[in-house]
């Protein structure tokens, strides 16, 4: 039963590392068009979805499908934006080298970038304030240019659907504010954008749509209708609001 | 025989000639590949693939009864894969970490070929003696056959090299990203292992056993200090792997009873150092040059920021001020006052110092950071 009208539709999917599950039997459906922030505390399984949807890791039970379509017939449909850490920086390459390399998928084997590929990759550059840096070597950049160059490598995949894996996670408020302009913008060109959060506080203000996560998925839907105490002492274990205006 | 009776004798000796072609063939084909190797942190794993022939020869031996070169090789290449493809299925089927893996399979193997080969000096063969040069390398053994074997796979990694450009590069760089990009990761993976185990392979009868890695790491991590392109990386390990080869024979070949695969290992641990100390960019010198440098010009940004923060009170900013206003200044000397007019941010007359344009653009913008050094 597939429903057309879902950019992202995970069924029953499970993931374990060593028997022990991370990721118990979630079913997410998520609309087109929605800026969606993963919530939950740490282990609670946001980085493993993203990566089990995206097929780096492999689940031992469940679907995925983009579009009601399966996802490997969808690539093209799909940007990925790591964690900042998963790579090393000190590898020998510059700003422009990595963007470039979100136009890889496009142009599959053996093909190699051409100048529609690097004008394309110096205009998500500009895009996200970092064109001035785009021959400096990427380990001569700032936490907070590094995952700019990174939302950069994506957005050139020109794709519909964009996940993201802890985008914030040590940037500046500037760089932060850019990137969920950024974000925003691509939520108003009818893209469905998925972000692992870590900042309770600004979802609200960043995010209409949210799922809660803890192993089990506790909640998806409207920030508006679902973000709430019960939600979140369900996910976090603790009376967050008690907590947090202690 | 000197260095300069060597070089000489290169152009009318066969045997000296195929020995360095083979040397320089192999020290190329090393850098190139190692590249791989350092930037995918499997430094390591080439010690491993290089321990983990020395049965594959011996048993080729056991097999065959012969001594040809080729016929060993395979072996060793049969057997290098294998304990590759142990490493790897340790590393993703259990809990253990990599530098375990290799540990293990390296000390398995080796030990398993040191046992085979002490077996083949027992039996009473005449034809099994010198199987131990495969331990330590003898470069002098290397035949016509040898070299041309190793620039045919030189030849064929270069274009596979040149064919998957891309595609080795987004591995290298991030693997996760490239799986999701519909890339075929194991694939890619898979190929560059392959040549990186065949590298060694071709190695082992000139460098040996115990100090092939060296061949692979120490060119690569030369050429990491010189550039911050992967290409060019990857084309000066080319370059230093080769001149170790030849330098190395070259050495060896000039003094008695100096075997040519440590010599050649030597070399290139020789181009480590001096890259180490001696590059631009990331080299040791340069950094603390640089260190000093950084330390004199924010003394000098400091005493201009002092005096940019006097200026900025009076309309006019080349208005003169006395230079006593500055003695209260923790940091100033005379030396400063006549650097900073070098730099041409301020002019001095008799007792007075005024600011010009350029010295208060300049002060303006110093702690701005898309302002670019000058």
């Amino acid at each position: 039963m597939q429903n057309p009208t879902y950019a992202i539709q995970v069924d029953d999917l499970t993931v374990a590392y060593n028997y022990k599950p991370v990721l118990w039997d979630i079913d997410l459906h998520v609309p087109e068009g929605v800026l969606m922030a993963i919530v939950g505390p740490n282990g609670a399984g946001k980085s493993t979805l993203i990566k089990a949807i995206l097929g780096i890791l492999d689940p031992i039970a469940g679907s995925v499908s983009i579009y009601g379509k399966p996802y490997e017939k969808q690539r093209k449909q799909v940007a990925y934006v790591p964690q900042k850490g998963s790579v090393d920086w000190d590898f020998p390459t510059t700003a422009l080298d990595v963007v470039m390399m979100g136009t890889y998928g496009q142009l599959g084997w053996i093909k190699r970038p051409s100048t529609k590929e690097k004008k394309a990759s110096l205009e998500a550059l500009e895009k996200v304030g970092m064109l001035a840096f785009k021959s400096r070597q990427i380990s001569q950049l700032s936490g907070g240019q590094q995952q700019r160059v990174f939302l950069a490598r994506a957005l050139v995949q020109n794709a519909s659907i964009y996940f993201m894996d802890e985008p914030f996670q040590g940037v500046d408020a500037t760089t932060e504010i850019a990137i969920i302009n950024i974000l925003k913008e691509l939520r108003k060109a009818g893209k469905t954008v998925v972000v692992v959060h870590h900042d309770l506080q600004t979802v609200p203000e960043y995010f209409d749509w949210v799922t809660f996560l803890n192993v089990k998925k506790i909640a998806t839907g409207p920030v508006k209708e679902i973000f709430n105490d019960d939600n979140l002492t369900k996910t976090y274990g603790i009376n967050y609001k008690v907590a947090v205006n202690k | 025989m000197t260095i300069t009776d060597y070089f000489n004798l290169l152009w009318t000796d066969y045997t000296l000639r195929t020995i360095t072609l083979g040397t320089a063939v192999l020290g190329a084909i090393c850098g190139m590949l190692g590249s791989f190797a350092v930037l995918r942190k499997q430094s390591l794993l080439g010690d491993a693939i290089s321990h983990a022939a020395l049965p594959g020869i011996a048993v080729a031996f056991l097999i065959t009864g012969a001594k040809d070169s080729n016929t060993l090789l395979l072996g060793a290449l049969v057997s290098g894969l294998l304990g590759t493809f142990w490493i790897r299925g340790i590393i993703t089927k259990t809990h253990l970490k990599t530098d375990t893996a290799l540990g293990l399979i390296l000390s398995l193997f080796f030990g398993f070929g040191m046992l085979l080969l002490t077996f083949i000096q027992k039996q009473p063969n005449a034809n099994q003696a010198g199987l131990d040069k495969y331990l330590f390398g003898q470069a002098a053994t290397l035949v016509e056959s040898d070299v041309i074997l190793m620039v045919v796979v030189t030849g064929i990694s270069l274009l596979i090299l040149l064919l998957f450009w891309k595609e080795f590069k987004i591995l290298l760089f991030d693997a996760d990203y490239t799986k999701t990009l519909g890339f075929n990761t194991k694939f890619i993976d898979t190929l560059i292992t392959f040549f990186i185990v065949l590298a060694i392979v071709l190695g082992l009868q000139t460098v040996g056993v115990v100090l092939m890695s060296a061949m692979l790491l120490a060119p690569a991590a030369a050429a990491r200090q010189w550039t911050n392109r992967l290409s060019t990386m990857i084309f000066i390990a080319a370059i230093f792997g080769a001149f170790s080869g030849v330098f190395g024979t070259a050495i060896s070949a000039s003094q008695n009873n100096l075997s040519t695969g440590p010599v050649i290992v030597l070399v290139a641990s020789v181009f480590v150092l001096v890259s180490f100390v001696f590059s631009p960019g990331r080299g040791l010198l340069f950094k603390q040059i640089r260190f000093l440098q950084n330390r004199r010009d924010l003394k000098l940004q400091k005493t201009l920021q002092f005096m940019y923060d006097i200026v900025s009170t009076h309309d006019n900013i080349s208005h003169p001020h006395a230079i006593r206003i500055l003695n209260n200044f923790q940091g100033f000397t005379k030396k400063t006052l006549q650097q900073l007019e070098e730099k041409k941010w301020i002019t001095l007359s008799g007792q007075q110092w005024s600011m010009t344009q350029k010295g208060f653009n300049k002060a303006e913008n110093l702690y701005n950071q898309s302002d670019t050094n000058d």
